[in-house]
């Protein structure tokens, strides 16, 4: 996938990296560059989804979201969800909901089997609060049976 | 021609036709859709296997069908494709607003929008051609005709196989390649071969 935003095998590689070195230095710093929204991300969005323990249960998606630049975790970030799944669209209301990121940054959401939506199997995600700049993605899963989704944040200062 | 062989082309035909449209209509991902998302599924569906027939009556090469009135039929079809695109944005507008005014706009992240807006366009086109069907002479027509037909089927054709849903894989891509088929067939021997062999 070509998607602009870092996935865990990049996060890893990253950190890989930056503990090889022994030190944070600027030049590892400046390679972290907030994530960018993506085409259609914003679509069916309703703001301010509910926070939610789950929204049902067999498919993960799950995350972590950092500051850009220095990539330190973001702990109390909102992160909204929604996706077309087994229980209707992406309107549908029971298919929208918020969590929030625990200390580490990292964010999980259980929900129904995502299906495909308007030909491609998707989610959404936004980060939209004061704090940071807004960021709307819409990931492509790999295959539509796939049953998690990572999809991490890298958030630029507002 | 042989009974058995003029049943034969037709079963293949009608088949070829069908099941595609048969096999979507047991696809687990129809219980999760809303019926206005159904029905514009269902109206691609149909289209796809509609252009598989447009060729072969507009050239009369449905055996036991005479001229007249296979070319009645490719008529009635050719409304029937205006109906059925207008059933398929019409429910996707529905069923998400901003998804489909994306794909419209040319503004969608998926990559097949574009083709099917492409389809929209030649068809629309098509349809201002019939219009004028008096007022062209007939034998510009009949190529602007035959190459709006070309142009819509090969994009609807990339719309349809990028396209993740409720057709069957192996069904939609057979059907493709039949649709693709008979379309360059009755082109090549119409605009082509015969036209050569008359010289």
């Amino acid at each position: 996938m070509h998607t602009p935003y870092l996935n865990r095998r990049l996060f890893v590689t990253a950190t890989a990296a930056t503990l090889a070195t022994g030190l944070v230095s600027p030049l590892h710093a400046a390679s972290l560059r907030p994530t960018k929204t993506m085409r259609g991300g914003s679509n069916n969005y309703r703001p301010n989804a509910p926070f939610v323990d789950k929204l049902g249960d067999g498919f993960i998606v799950s995350g972590r979201v950092v500051r850009a630049g220095d990539g330190a975790p973001l702990p109390k970030t909102r992160i909204q969800i929604w996706a077309a799944t087994t229980i209707g669209g992406e309107r549908e209301p029971r298919n929208h909901g918020s969590v929030l990121t625990r200390a580490d940054g990292t964010y999980r959401l259980e929900m129904m089997q995502i299906v495909p939506n308007f030909g491609q199997p998707h989610a959404h995600l936004a980060y939209d609060d004061p704090a940071f700049k807004t960021v709307f993605l819409r990931p492509v899963m790999p295959s539509a049976r796939d049953t998690s989704l990572t999809v991490d944040f890298v958030l630029a200062p507002a | 021609m042989t009974r058995g062989l003029r049943s034969l082309i037709w079963l293949a035909v009608l088949g070829a036709a069908t099941l595609p449209v048969v096999i979507a209509a047991f696809s687990p991902y129809l219980a999760y859709r809303n019926p206005a998302y159904i029905v514009a599924g269902f109206a691609g569906i149909l289209s796809l296997s509609l252009f598989l027939l447009q060729p072969l009556l507009a050239a009369g090469y449905l055996p036991g069908l005479r001229l007249p009135l296979a070319r009645k039929l490719h008529r009635i079809i050719g409304a029937a494709l205006l109906a059925c695109l207008a059933l398929h944005i019409g429910g996707l507008y529905l069923t998400s607003p901003p998804d489909t005014l994306d794909a419209l706009l040319l503004v969608s992240p998926t990559p097949f929008s574009v083709y099917g807006v492409l389809a929209t366009l030649g068809l629309i086109a098509t349809i201002l051609l019939v219009a004028l069907r008096r007022r062209v002479r007939y034998g510009h027509w009949r190529l602007l005709h035959n190459a709006l037909a070309l142009f819509v089927v090969i994009a609807t054709l990339i719309h349809a196989l990028q396209i993740e849903g409720t057709m069957g894989p192996v069904s939609k891509w057979l059907l493709c390649g039949a649709v693709l088929i008979a379309t360059a067939t009755t082109l090549i021997n119409e605009r082509l071969l015969k036209p050569l062999r008359r010289n």
